[in-house]
């Protein structure tokens, strides 16, 4: 069972290293990632400021923005929380404390490599599937170990439910696997150039398979399963309708992995393809607002908890996020929609409310709850500061979205303008020249958005440097012995 | 479109197994008094635990 055998006393305590290690570790990678996130903001305001590094440019940045912050910020994230969460409710340790180390560590040195080899120009070229085959494998193996763990943990379990959280971080960790060796099939040519499998709008549709389906089952299943955790908790009120968080689990991993073509519309995939695509993303609406609205409605009788307590106030206005882009998304999802809005920044816009509005406000609000838990204590060093970080995300949150959304609709129109004569009425530069100033926008909103992080950094540092580690009893572990 | 020769018999064997998972949950009972789950978390203690839940 255990890789290490455990004293009888030891076994009736939680194995909260892994979940402590990666708990520090999404808020370090957090930081990185925001910070280049403004670097490259910066760069398409000022691009002369890479200072002519190939290193710099934002070609090879931007993957590694966005690989850190959706798989180091978040995975670490997912990961933290997922340990925490699968213990407490299947009321036992880890399956194996070793393993979980070993995820822990290889994953980091996935970063590393990621850090590294992404600034060289070594990349696969396929978006949020960059890194070159090697570090996939290494990837690989990392996440069997992940899963090994996680559902080693579930069979194990003292409570014969298993709670729903743990539905949508087993169905993320399974389809994340899935997607990775499906759309990771190459063929290698160097230890740093591979070849995809696929070849041509064939390619670009596994690419899109796997890139929507991250977004479904990474950056929604997984922290939706954060969320029916950590809100119930901290509103200390049960889910408002545990059915609905069944119903709309099926639903959701049913209806996600078909929406994948609608990041294809108008190219050379086949009319009923993309067709597939846009009725499965419409159809999606009903199952994400399900969520959405099973974690508010947690809040119902007791929405004065929003006033005073600001981890509360990450963790609801999460949600709205959510619901803003689990809405947006299958409206661009339309054709015709879509012929205006694709290649523009309103693609920038959506991608962020979702990333910073849902994604970034629930960890940080579920990170809140357990980082004091962590060091033994119940509340974070200065609640204050969390306030503080909520407010300055939140208005970071509405500056860049709204500066891209008005860059985006502006690019969508202003290419399409034709003369009487029927030439287009705009060069290609024009159009660019005339976002200057939304960047500079979203350049603000990005900037404090990574001064909130920074402010939880702090945060966090100072609740770990005051607080001790203390072992939690697992309750039916006491009660047995 | 050949891709769609793996993509369609790989998404039909995914979804009978997803089927397949459905089909044990309801048979081992995760679906029974869902109420009561909802409200298990929140009771820290072992007595939140009644004894047809206990799972050796």
């Amino acid at each position: 069972m255990s890789t290490n055998p455990v004293p009888a006393q030891a076994a009736s305590v939680y194995d909260d290293d892994a979940v402590r290690l990666f708990t520090i570790a999404a808020v370090v990678w957090g930081v990185v990632g925001m910070l280049v996130g403004v670097f490259i903001a910066a760069e398409l305001a000022w691009p002369d400021i890479n200072m002519g590094l190939p290193w710099l440019s934002y070609g090879r940045i931007r993957p590694l923005h966005t690989n850190a912050v959706i798989f180091a910020f978040g995975g670490c994230a997912l990961m933290a929380t997922s340990y925490y969460v699968v213990q407490r409710t299947c009321q036992v340790r880890l399956f194996s404390s070793l393993l979980s180390k070993l995820h822990f560590w290889g994953f980091q040195a996935v970063i590393v490599l990621a850090a590294i080899t992404l600034p060289l120009g070594i990349t696969r070229g396929k978006e949020y599937a960059e890194l070159e085959w090697p570090i996939a494998l290494l990837l690989a193996v990392v996440w069997i170990i992940y899963a090994v763990v996680f559902f080693g943990t579930i069979a194990i379990r003292k409570v014969r439910h298993i709670y729903v959280a743990n539905w949508f971080y087993g169905a993320f960790i399974i389809a994340v696997a899935l997607l990775h060796v499906v759309n990771g099939a190459v063929i290698p040519v160097s230890l740093t150039k591979s070849y995809s499998a696929y070849a041509g709008v064939q390619d670009a549709m596994v690419q899109w398979w796997y890139g929507h389906n991250a977004v479904g089952f990474f950056l929604t299943a997984g922290f939706l399963g954060m969320m029916y955790y950590f809100i119930p908790k901290q509103a200390e009120r049960p889910v408002y309708s545990y059915r609905l968080s069944i119903v709309h689990f099926w639903a959701l991993i049913f209806t996600y992995m078909w929406a994948g073509p609608h990041h294809l519309h108008y190219t050379a995939l086949p009319d009923w393809v993309q067709s597939v695509g846009m009725l499965f993303s419409l159809v999606l609406l009903a199952p994400s607002w399900g969520g959405m609205i099973n974690g508010m409605m947690t809040l119902s009788g007791a929405w004065h908890k929003l006033r005073d307590d600001p981890i509360m106030k990450f963790l609801i206005v999460s949600l709205s996020f959510y619901g803003m882009s689990t809405f947006e998304g299958p409206m661009m999802a339309i054709k015709t929609v879509n012929s205006l809005s694709h290649y523009t920044d309103w693609g920038i816009a959506h991608v962020h409310s979702g990333a910073l509005g849902w994604v970034g406000l629930v960890t940080m609000g579920s990170l809140y709850y357990l980082v004091p838990r962590m060091f033994g204590r119940t509340q974070m060093f200065s609640v204050r500061a969390i306030e503080l970080h909520f407010w300055i995300s939140t208005i970071g949150i509405v500056l860049y979205i709204a500066a891209m959304w008005s860059a985006g609709v502006m690019e969508g129109v202003m290419w399409r303008s034709v003369n009487d004569d029927g030439t287009l009425a705009y060069s290609f530069v024009e159009v660019v020249k005339a976002t200057f100033p939304f960047y500079l926008v979203r350049l603000t909103g990005g900037l404090l958005y990574l001064s909130g992080m920074l402010v939880m950094a702090w945060n966090v540092w100072k609740t770990a440097t005051v607080g001790r580690y203390v072992p939690v009893r697992i309750p039916l572990a006491a009660a047995a012995a | 479109m050949d891709i769609l020769y793996l993509l369609i018999p790989f998404s039909v064997l995914l979804v009978l197994g997803l089927i397949g998972v459905f089909a044990w949950a309801i048979d081992a009972g995760q679906f029974d008094d869902l109420e009561r789950e909802g409200q298990r978390i929140l009771s820290d203690g072992a007595a939140s635990l009644d004894q047809d839940q206990r799972q050796s």
